[in-house]
């Protein structure tokens, strides 16, 4: 980049104008309710009786010890250690087969993401029916493969598993765009001389292809892993965190806790939890992409 | 050309294979398409007849008769329109101050909007109903839209945007003595219209697709948008007004979304492509 001249680089504070009204927003809508969160998380508030006093670190105590939370907290932990590897390894193989000019390819590029337009609920309406007993298409299926019925959403063992299964249905396309982009970034001439010494193709997948996208696979787990620790209206439509709590989630939890329980303080702390786990994720992936820019 | 992508029998398989994939991927879709132009008596009975008769539009009328979906669309059209509206001006602006002007505490205030990319709305979204009850926007179109206008992605995404722009442009124009605010109306604004369609449709999706937020904010029933409704047709699913009716409303909420991928399917993708670089 050219050096800009002095016009240009000269400070003024009526430049700030320009970043203002958004500084203005983000203040107001974003950094000031989390500050009230933190704040609110250390009071013992009852919405019903407004009441609110000091008590310290008692929610995060009280945390804890609850086991209620703790399962949410495993709950979020399964759905993410199930999901983030078929979404790595399933979009990883799709944008790899996938890479190619050709109409065909861009049809079925297109076929796999576009589910990814669709709102949550559409989704979990789309699969509530697919899912019905006996008359669902799942269970159609089953019947006409000879397989017996399965409890896919009301059973402690498949539920959380089927939720997850219909997440990764629902948004492969967003990963998979993320490969293919990686994809295109790999320079040419290193397959063109792999393509001279007639190098076989796993070796090329594996020589060259994978390596390439060390990175990509990491960025795109990680990317996986934050947004799936959020995971809430899927489930709450599909099972509403049942059968016996085994796929209520943290932030299911917490909407609980505010919007039904009416006690503010304990959900604001359960908040903090999320809020921590995702400045971890997130700094990860940013120190990550941070390494890109010193090595190339 | 890549050699993973040698013509020859390997290949056609893999596209087979994937073509069915793909198939199979479309049928709880496609099976729901066609048997919302069933009657609801017939999905009592069989729902495994697709394409033979018999036929019929009634679902689709119940819903232009019985149900508030129109109001939804209303509601959720207009909140996505005014929030991509305010999310352009407040990002345009603010990217082009950051990327290109030069202020006291630019450097702080820039990192202070990127930790905002770390911090979930579900993290945050508590306190911010309790605000916007005090400042009585529940069940307003203002409350629905605001909180997506504090979207440090959309600064981060434009910042970049601006600082891939030569600056020999604006020094011409500033040897012109046109103010810098002119500057960037009229000659930078111009050359950011690519990044400005990925934000807006990126935006205006996300806005569109939001569960939670409404879910809080909107509380009654013709205030929903569409997303919102949707979810609340189907807490009594199983003594809901027929199959078919369930089924057409699903169409019914999924047709726009897909007529804003098909129009805008190449911003889109970019704007997905975006998001890994954060």
């Amino acid at each position: 980049m050219s050096a800009p001249t002095v016009g240009l680089r000269a400070s003024r504070p009526a430049y700030a104008l320009f970043v203002l009204p958004f500084v203005t927003v983000y203040a107001l809508m974003l950094l000031w309710p989390l500050a009230k969160g933190i704040y609110t998380s250390f009071h013992d508030h009852d919405l019903l009786s407004d009441d609110s006093f000091w008590i310290g670190l008692g929610n995060y105590k009280e945390l804890l010890n609850d086991e209620v939370f703790h399962e949410v907290v495993w709950n979020t932990l399964r759905f993410v250690a199930i999901s983030t590897p078929i979404f790595v390894i399933l979009s990883l193989m799709l944008a790899i087969a996938l890479n190619r000019p050709g109409k065909l390819a861009t049809f079925l590029r297109a076929t796999f993401f576009c589910a990814s337009v669709f709102s949550v609920t559409l989704i979990t309406l789309v699969w509530k029916l697919a899912l019905m007993p006996e008359r669902g298409l799942i269970a159609q299926m089953f019947a006409a493969l000879g397989i017996p019925e399965l409890p896919l959403l009301t059973s402690d063992a498949f539920a959380l598993t089927t939720i997850a299964l219909v997440t990764v249905w629902w948004i492969i396309g967003l990963p998979m765009i993320l490969f293919l982009s990686a994809l295109q970034q790999i320079p040419s001439d290193i397959y063109e001389a792999a393509a001279l010494d007639n190098t076989p193709r796993w070796r090329v997948l594996t020589h060259i292809t994978l390596p390439s996208l060390k990175r990509a696979i990491v960025l795109v787990a990680l990317i996986e892993i934050i947004r799936q620790f959020q995971v809430f209206p899927q489930i709450m439509l599909m099972t509403n965190g049942g059968p016996n709590n085994t796929t209520r989630s943290i932030v299911q939890f917490t909407y609980e806790q505010a919007f039904m329980q009416l006690s503010l303080g304990y959900a604001t702390a359960a908040s903090q939890v999320l809020l921590a786990i995702m400045l971890v994720g997130v700094s990860t992936q940013l120190w990550l992409e941070r390494d890109k820019g010193g090595k190339r | 050309m890549n050699p993973l992508l040698r013509r020859g029998w390997f290949d056609r398989i893999v596209m087979a294979a994937l073509t069915l994939l793909a198939l199979a991927w479309m049928a709880p879709l496609l099976w729901v398409v066609a048997l919302s132009f069933k009657p609801n008596e017939f999905l009592l009975r069989h729902t495994d007849v697709f394409l033979a008769p018999p036929y019929t539009l009634a679902n689709y009328l119940d819903i232009l008769q019985t149900s508030q979906v129109f109001r939804w669309l209303g509601n959720s059209a207009l909140v996505a329109l005014l929030q991509t509206a305010g999310v352009l001006v407040l990002s345009s602006l603010a990217g082009y101050g950051f990327a290109r002007c030069e202020f006291p505490g630019r450097k702080w205030l820039f990192a202070l909007v990127m930790f905002g990319l770390a911090v979930p709305a579900q993290s945050v979204f508590i306190p911010l109903h309790r605000l916007f009850s005090d400042w009585d926007l529940q069940n307003t179109i203002a409350g629905l839209a605001l909180p997506g206008l504090a979207a440090p992605f959309g600064v981060y995404l434009m910042t970049q945007y601006f600082k891939a722009i030569p600056a020999e442009l604006e020094e011409a124009a500033m040897l012109d003595n046109a103010s810098r605010f002119k500057t960037f109306l009229t000659i930078i604004l111009p050359l950011t219209l690519p990044a400005q369609a990925t934000l807006g449709i990126f935006t205006f999706l996300a806005c569109w697709n939001d569960y939670l937020w409404p879910l809080v904010i909107a509380t009654q029933p013709d205030m929903y948008t569409l997303t919102r409704g949707l979810a609340s047709t189907q807490t009594n699913f199983a003594q809901s007004e027929g199959l078919g009716f369930l089924m057409a409303q699903a169409v019914f909420a999924g047709v726009p979304a897909l007529m804003l991928y098909l129009f805008f399917q190449r911003h889109l993708v970019t704007a997905v492509a975006g998001t890994g670089k954060s």
